[in-house]
């Protein structure tokens, strides 16, 4: 049986894999459309922008939670020191000066091309993370958790200590670098000519979403799933613990790396102080909501999550009055209790999430395999 | 010299016991349910903003505490029931991510509650009153605070070791499967300790907040994680460990925000070098160093890992 199976998932895959490509295909090419059709004021784009970016952070997190196993709570962490790291590269020459207005202007003086500055952003927030996961990563389950998230609190610290301001500007703002508005094409008056300020996160995403993907696709993904089920059963099988762990957590760092300089260009300013655990705590929930182990449930949630938080429920944090009644409770605030407790009803009762473990092909795909398991039952 | 570390040490050891009331939730509730109850913290806070609105909707402060005090229990109770019984069965991970989903509900409850501005805590006659100890001037409540906490950890400790729901509770932390087979009613015992978790953040909270005078709905997580950490340095699941951890946790965190002053003072050094920053950050770094050293803790049991 083992024999055969290959051949036969090849097939399967080829169809399955085909329909999943065009779907994302046209998801980028509708975001493209829609961008230089609407206003660029709407909110569909706030969201799209913000969901991408957290669409990379949950996805950075699920390979870490959901498919090795390691309960790390140190997201916001990773995610401050790639914002942090973009933003004092890319920050140009002549602005610095007034950004760094208290430390004369800083002590880099030079800039570096975007690109450029988001990877580096992902290989600092990677280093941190080799550096944290040495003595870390021997911990297990809740101590790694709480380990990791007083790294996170450490490192917010550090980044305010006002005695290495000339590097972070102490727990001043840093702003004025290239934004995502930025990688709009202008002609030479100043008008946009080609908007492509949601393209280029969307891209940015994918690229590393697929990355990930390819990851957890290869045999170091199967060594992760492995030790996410059984450790000592893996380590049994050959497989090194301590160097899988630490490739799971710098892979997951280095991009929750990137989505934090991602955040800073949707966010225009960076600010040491915004990286909290209750950001954290928030994409562990949208990793909870798309299902653990899901990639495409993680992408999907963080949309849904933004959408909601930012643009659906906006309508219950103001009075509304209904044909002379006025509906009680609607003030602000009230938009993000049901929230959360639609998030408890999901962590209580739909406990799979979105997608449970499944992936986008695994949808074109249910119908074979539904006809598989009525075969296997008779 | 002593003088300038007094004060320091003083409010130390106040914070101290206040991390303690807090610790003793975290070190129980980890101790029988293997949780980290993430919520615990944000039921501190509860206590805080009830306090608030029960005494300024008219109620006298000698009925108001007791109120305050019985309510957080309820609250305690509420939660274990709500979010963390219906997973009894599930996966550790699940428990503890329903527990964050708790800890940000109640957050954002409070949020929608108060409009996200810092409410006044009432000030309470006595231990809000200045006294002078040692040329170190200082509220009632520095002093309070660790007397208040000794004598209501030796009750709980007296709890523990000498009733049937105290031995009920050491048996199901030893090994939950087997004192169920032994007809201990697992359900009830959980919920006492949540009970009685709750409602000593709700004493510590009144002495928490009697001085840092203002509550918000994010007031909770700093002392939440630091009490955590205090239990984990103490030896999870041990009720002494966590306050001899909270202690500790609390007079170090303060003197490292005075050590500045008193560097210079003893004339060590001349400038500011901005060590209060660190202040929150050094009671992670213990945590960290503890945890590779002695991941037991303090006064915890070794244990061993079964396949």
């Amino acid at each position: 049986m083992t024999n055969g199976k290959p051949a036969v998932r090849v097939k399967k895959l080829d169809r399955a894999t085909l329909l999943t490509i065009i779907v994302i295909a046209l998801v980028y090419v509708l975001a493209f459309v829609l961008e230089q059709v609407m206003p660029s004021t709407s909110m569909l784009f706030t969201v799209l922008k913000k969901g991408a970016t957290y669409a990379l952070v949950a996805v950075s997190m699920n390979l870490l939670n959901g498919f090795t196993g390691l309960f790390s709570l140190g997201q916001a962490g990773f995610m401050l020191i790639g914002a942090y790291t973009y933003a004092i590269f890319t920050i140009p020459v002549a602005q610095r000066l007034s950004v760094y207005q208290y430390y004369d202007g800083g002590l880099i003086q030079f800039s570096l091309p975007v690109l450029v500055a988001v990877a580096l952003a992902g290989v600092f927030a990677a280093l941190f993370a080799f550096l944290i996961g040495l003595p870390v990563l021997r911990l297990k389950s809740d101590y790694l958790a709480i380990a990791t998230l007083g790294f996170a609190e450490i490192i917010r610290a550090i980044f305010q200590w006002d005695k290495i301001g000339l590097l972070t500007n102490g727990s001043n703002l840093l702003r004025l670098f290239p934004t995502f508005n930025d990688f709009n094409i202008r002609n030479a008056q100043g008008e946009v000519v080609l908007h492509l300020s949601t393209l280029v996160p969307f891209l940015i995403t994918g690229v590393c979403v697929a990355f990930i993907v390819l990851l957890i696709n290869s045999s170091f993904g199967r060594a992760f799933k492995a030790i996410r089920d059984d450790e000592t059963a893996a380590e049994a099988m050959g497989i090194n613990l301590a160097r899988h762990k630490m490739l799971a957590f710098c892979t997951s760092s280095f991009f929750a790396g990137v989505g934090g300089a991602m955040l800073a260009m949707y966010a225009n300013s960076v600010q040491a102080k915004s990286f909290t655990t209750a950001m954290t705590y928030e994409i562990l929930l949208m990793v909870v909501i798309g299902g653990i182990g899901s990639i495409t449930g993680s992408v999907m949630s963080s949309f849904l999550f933004v959408a909601c938080s930012e643009w659906w429920l906006r309508f219950l944090d103001q009075e509304q009055v209904w044909n002379g009644w006025k509906v009680p409770l609607l003030r602000n605030g009230f938009r993000l209790v049901v929230f959360s407790v639609i998030i408890m009803a999901v962590v209580l009762f739909f406990r799979k999430g979105i997608m449970g473990t499944q992936e986008l092909p695994d949808l074109f795909r249910k119908r074979r395999k539904l006809n598989g398991k009525e075969g296997g039952r008779s | 010299m002593f003088s300038t570390v007094l004060p320091y040490l003083l409010s130390g050891i106040s914070v101290g016991g206040q991390y303690a009331l807090i610790a003793i939730g975290y070190t129980m509730v980890y101790g029988i349910l293997r949780l980290i109850n993430f919520a615990h913290g944000d039921v501190f806070m509860v206590a805080g903003i009830l306090m608030v609105y029960i005494t300024s909707s008219g109620v006298p402060l000698y009925v108001a505490i007791p109120l305050v005090l019985v309510t957080t229990a309820a609250v305690g109770f509420a939660i274990e029931r709500v979010a963390y019984k219906p997973l009894r069965t599930a996966p550790r991970m699940s428990i503890m991510i329903s527990a964050i989903g708790v800890s940000y509900t109640l957050q954002n409850l409070v949020l929608y509650i108060t409009g996200g501005l810092n409410q006044f805590y009432p000030s309470i006659p006595f231990i809000s009153e200045t006294v002078t100890i040692g040329g170190a001037s200082t509220r009632m409540v520095t002093i309070v605070t660790p007397i208040l906490t000794l004598i209501l950890v030796v009750l709980l400790v007296l709890l523990i070791n000498h009733t049937k729901i105290g031995m009920a509770m050491r048996a199901v932390s030893k090994d939950f499967e087997t004192s169920r087979l032994m007809g201990v009613k697992i359900n009830s015992v959980i919920s006492v300790t949540f009970v009685i978790g709750s409602f000593l953040a709700a004493v510590g909270s009144v002495l928490y907040f009697t001085n840092y005078t203002t509550v918000i709905q994010t007031s909770g997580n700093m002392p939440g994680l630091k009490a955590f950490v205090a239990a984990v340095f103490g030896g999870i699941g041990s009720v002494p460990g966590a306050v001899v951890g909270a202690f500790i946790i609390g007079i170090c965190e303060n003197l490292l925000k005075g050590l500045d002053t008193i560097l210079i003072k003893a004339k060590i050094t001349t400038g500011m070098l901005g060590f209060t920053t660190f202040s929150d950050a050094f009671t992670f770094a213990l945590l960290i160093i503890i945890l590779i050293v002695k991941p037991t803790g303090l006064f915890g049991e070794k244990q061993t890992e079964k396949v």
